[in-house]
């Protein structure tokens, strides 16, 4: 079977971005978990050494996942799907509630949580569906199905709640599109979200005047041109207002006060720059504290263990989400550009890795994979650098979490499992 | 499109990334990160501030270590608190009151529990201190007097506040800098600098080691001991003299510039800006606006100088030979300014140059300055050439000593009249009053002393200083070393002196002689004017008085302006002499002198604008 000519086909390349990663991250996790009382690199009890264990339950799973048939992803995939489906419906009932989040199994010996899996499985059932000979995207209902397969997993874990996680899910659109889902859903998204936007930082009166003029503008210039249709420009002006009223109905009453000052704070709502420096410390008292740590590290770093911030503590949640401003304080510039160029690296490589696939499941599962990777990479260096809101997601590969490398690991390997194999399939 | 869509967005990403990560790290990167680090504890170790000795080796101000013993009263253990009081030498009960009312204020901060341990009790204490866990002891040092004097001269000590902060970076909330005098003035020297410990900490506040193993700690650099030009027992003695008086005496060592006493009257007892009573003692004085204790009057106080401006006049009048020793001018019991007579107390007759001084002849320097003046075609080249020489003796303008505060005083000049009375609409006998040391011009006591030591020195003068050694190694600064010298010929000055010694011999001084000591010195009885509710009221004359000695070898210069004293022998004059005298024997024989400059006060005279009713001024009786 597969054996040897697996790790010989396997591209290496992304091996090597792998292993960086994984090894810059326990590496970072060890500097800012590490105590004077317990240096041990070894020792079960500290975070750093379970997640020594965890890097070496993925090399497990790695071997596993090259060793299994190519067949079996694709052959299971609805399985697997229907399974984590399941466990997160289980863990409305038997789920571990940590740190307010009930996200997770206890099984004695380390906590599972589902929502890493069903990335996985997710990104396998969609590739699945949509490589399935009788599915057409330009159709509307599978459409429907295939951004079906999507939802149920995020609505399943935005209760939890972990609003985070369930975003991830939505990144998997981007596989649709790859196949064929019109273009224009995405411009429409952005128009949503740009409006979503504009609303809360300019409120509703200012957008609609500033839309009528951008429209008034575009009339007196097109005019000359060709008969410009009417009515699809003044419903487009109504569904805008309709939105943007929809929206500060959400903020208002349907978002929590945590979430109002999160966006607050993004969009920087607050004028006065004493308050806000206020709510900088207390309401986004993370961010601040991380971006501090990140910004003292300066170019070159104060050096591995060297970090005085980190040392004491004052960046929470630092060894999981907030990982990335370890590295920035204790590595500076170099060290932070390098994760940066590793993840974009990685990506365009699996990218590559993608097009190439003949067999189209396989594609669309590289697909999967990249979207995953791209939105937490996106997402969680954002926030911990101060561009994007808090959203409390892992930085893969990198940030303390047990569940969360191990099906990194799963996901990334199946789908180099999958393009070891491509060569056999066009055979 | 559909295949470049998400790599494009990748690599969008990671340049946002990238840039924003610049931004953070390599634009807004300030270096300067150990003192922003909340992770970083500096913990300061203060040196001892430098001593301040006078002239003669004598202790003027030290240091007072002071213990108080502090508590953190989250961190107190349980403890034998009959033992503990027992060192502390305070009652159970109010140890406990103590305890309690620091865990009021606040159970996280420090708070003193015993203030300002013995020596003794402390150096029992401190061995056993370890074994209470949230009690240690904080060091402190108050600034020591040792004399009750020269206050505004030393200058006193307080807390940094707001603007020092923003001005000077080396100092931190809670630190203390120099507000007045020396303190101000040698701030840097007797300061010394600070010693630094970093310290490691979470965000609980809680110490986790230090910095980089103490790499960038610091030891403090103590504070530098000056010696200062002061003579402790003249400045002593000259504050004795001055009580009950308002004005300022400044003693000079001619030879060198240096200020030998500074007095200022009122003052106030120095102790009296240190410690737990400083606030409210500084409150009090310095709401005194009119006795003004804090407005050091000795460098201050712009006051007409009164006649000792006529010996200026008198070798101005030499230097531009507009007049010979020899020339002599009547004295109509005053003299005329066009058709309006100006009075003389001289006795009237003719005077030349000698008796002119002695007896302090108005019109003789009425004479004399219109002779300058007509020197020249236009008034303005004589007011230049005046101007020119007078400034050169230190008047009108700031003088460069060494402290902190000052003021110009004023020689006019033709831009001054020429605002006054329109362009060139004003000749000598507008001005003629600057002859006697009235009218516009202006000078400080230390100006005054300055210009004495100028004619002590024949024609030169050293810029009055008031550090004499750092370390015990004297001052260098050629600022104060090499000699300034007036635009008037040194033998133009025998004549003058001349006169001035026979202002002691036979002149208007001869009250005041001390024997066995040649003393040359002029008076000056100054006219002043105040308002007093919007009308313009003559007080009692000021009593001025400039004097050097021995005047073959002269040791000291001084000037005395005693406000509202009347004419300048009476309370100037003795003072001069007296102060002279224990300069320069070291111990004073003119007792009837002495025990009158002792007794009398000016109290009444300083309560007449103030009493609402008719006064008289320039009453004769003592």
């Amino acid at each position: 079977m597969a054996g040897n000519s697996v790790l010989k086909r396997v591209d290496w390349l992304s091996v090597l971005f792998y292993i960086a990663l994984v090894f810059i991250g326990w590496l970072n996790i060890y500097s800012s978990t590490v105590t004077e009382a317990e240096p041990s690199i070894f020792n079960f009890s500290t975070l750093h050494g379970k997640q020594l264990f965890f890097v070496g339950a993925s090399l497990i799973a790695i071997m596993l996942v090259l060793a299994l048939e190519v067949n079996f992803y694709e052959r299971f995939s609805s399985l697997f799907y229907l399974l984590s489906i399941v466990l997160l419906l289980g863990l409305f009932v038997f789920g571990k509630t940590i740190a307010g989040a009930t996200s997770w199994y206890d099984l004695g010996f380390f906590n599972l949580q589902p929502s890493e899996l069903a990335k996985v499985t997710t990104a396998l059932a969609l590739a699945k569906y949509l490589s399935d000979i009788q599915t057409d995207i330009k159709r509307r209902k599978d459409q429907l199905y295939a951004l079906l397969i999507l939802f149920i997993p995020a609505i399943l874990i935005i209760p939890q709640p972990d609003p985070g996680s369930a975003l991830v899910f939505f990144a998997l659109i981007f596989v649709i599109f790859r196949e064929g889902l019109p273009l224009y859903y995405l411009s429409i998204l952005l128009l949503l979200i740009l409006i979503f936007v504009a609303t809360l930082k300019f409120g509703t009166l200012w957008l609609c005047i500033g839309l009528a003029l951008l429209t008034t503008i575009f009339f007196l210039v097109k005019r000359k041109t060709f008969k410009v249709p009417i009515a699809p420009f003044v419903s487009v002006l109504v569904i805008t207002v309709l939105f943007s009223l929809s929206v500060n109905f959400v903020f208002n009453n349907v978002f929590e006060q945590r979430h109002r000052d999160r966006f607050g704070l993004w969009l920087r709502l607050e004028k006065d720059p004493k308050k806000l420096e206020q709510i900088r410390k207390t309401i986004g008292y993370n961010t601040y504290q991380s971006e501090k740590a990140i910004e003292s590290g300066g170019f070159f770093g104060k050096g591995f263990l060297e970090g005085t911030r980190t040392k004491g503590d004052f960046v929470p949640e630092q060894h999981s989400d907030y990982i990335f401003s370890t590295i920035g304080e204790e590595w500076g510039f170099i060290g932070t550009s390098a994760v940066v160029l590793l993840f974009t690296f990685l990506l365009l490589r699996l990218v590559h890795l993608a097009e190439r696939q003949k067999n189209p499941f396989s594609r669309m599962y590289g697909y999967g994979v990249i979207s995953v990777l791209f939105i937490h990479f996106f997402i969680n260096i954002g926030m911990v650098i101060g561009i994007l809101p808090t959203i409390g997601i892992p930085l893969p590969y990198m940030s303390y979490g047990g569940s969360g490398l191990l099906f990194f690991t799963i996901l990334l390997f199946i789908f180099l499992r999958l393009d070891a194999n491509r060569l056999k399939e066009g055979a | 499109m559909k295949k470049i869509l998400l790599s494009s967005l990748i690599i969008l990403i990671g340049i946002t990334f990238l840039g924003r990560l610049s931004y953070l790290q390599i634009f807004s990167f300030s270096p300067d990160q150990v003192k922003e680090d909340p992770a970083i504890k500096a913990i300061y170790d203060y040196p001892e501030r430098g001593y301040i000795y006078d002239r003669n080796g004598k202790l003027l101000v030290g240091n007072d270590p002071a213990y108080d013993v502090m508590v953190i009263p989250r961190e107190v253990k349980p403890l034998d608190t009959l033992e503990f009081c027992g060192l502390l030498n305070i009652e159970k009960e109010k140890f406990i009151k103590s305890l309690k009312k620091a865990r009021v204020y606040s159970p996280r901060l420090p708070s003193v529990l015993v203030h300002q341990l013995s020596k003794e009790d402390y150096a029992r204490l401190q061995e056993k201190m370890r074994k209470y866990t949230g009690f240690y002891i904080q060091k402190r040092s108050l600034r020591y007097y040792d004399t009750n004097s020269g206050a505004n001269v030393l200058g006193y000590i307080s807390e940094v506040n707001e603007s020092d902060l923003a001005k000077n970076e080396d100092y931190i909330q809670g630190e203390l800098t120099g507000r007045t005098g020396v303190e101000k003035q040698y701030e840097e020297i007797l300061r010394g600098r600070k010693g630094v410990q970093y310290i490691q900490k979470d965000r609980f506040n809680r110490d986790i080691g230090a910095y980089k193993e103490g790499a960038l700690d610091t030891l403090p650099l103590q504070g530098k001991q000056i010696s200062i030009t002061i003579d402790k027992v003249l400045q002593e003695y000259g504050e004795r003299l001055m009580v009950g008086k308002r004005g300022g005496i400044v003693a000079l060592e001619p030879s060198t510039g240096e200020i030998l006493s500074m007095i200022s009257g009122p003052t106030y007892n120095p102790a009296l800006l240190v410690g737990r009573q400083r606030s409210k003692n500084y409150t009090k004085l310095y709401n005194d606006t009119i006795a003004n204790p804090t407005w050091d009057r000795s460098i201050l106080a712009q006051q007409p100088p009164g006649s000792p401006f006529k010996t200026l006049n008198a070798l101005i009048a030499l230097q531009e030979e507009v007049i010979k020793p020899n020339t002599t001018i009547r004295c109509y019991n005053g003299f005329y300014v066009g058709t309006s007579k100006k009075g003389c107390h001289c006795g009237g007759g003719l005077r030349n140059m000698n008796s002119g001084i002695y007896k302090s002849c108005n019109a003789y320097f009425a004479g004399t300055f219109r002779k300058i003046y007509d020197k020249f075609d236009t008034t303005d080249e004589g007011m230049d050439v005046w101007e020119k020489h007078m400034k050169s003796f230190g008047l009108g303008d700031y003088l460069g000593y060494d402290l902190p505060f000052g003021q110009k005083g004023r020689i006019p000049s033709k831009e001054y009249y020429d605002k006054w009375y329109e362009d060139n609409r004003w000749s000598s006998s507008y001005i003629i009053s600057n002859a006697i040391g009235q009218g516009e011009v202006l000078a400080t006591p230390v100006q005054l002393a300055n210009m004495t030591a100028a004619i002590a020195n024949r024609g030169h003068y050293y810029t009055p200083h008031i550090l004499k050694k750092i370390e015990g190694e004297d001052i260098s600064n050629p600022k104060f070393t090499e000699p300034k010298h007036t635009t008037i010929d040194r033998k133009h000055f025998e004549p003058v002196i001349q006169g001035m010694a026979d202002v002691y011999r036979k002149g208007t001084a001869r009250w005041v002689q001390i024997p066995g000591i040649e003393v040359a010195g002029k008076t000056g009885t100054a006219e002043n004017f105040i308002k007093i509710n919007g009308v313009r009221t003559q007080l009692t004359d000021h009593s001025v008085f400039v004097a050097f000695a021995p005047v073959n070898n002269p040791q000291i210069a001084i000037a005395v302006y005693i406000e509202n004293g009347y004419y300048g022998s009476r309370y100037a004059g003795h003072i001069a002499s007296l102060m002279i005298e224990k300069y320069i024997k070291g111990e004073v024989t003119l007792k009837n002198l002495e025990k009158k400059m002792l007794e009398k006060t000016l109290e009444h005279e300083y309560a007449k604008p103030y009493s609402g009713e008719e006064f008289k001024i320039n009453e004769y009786g003592w």
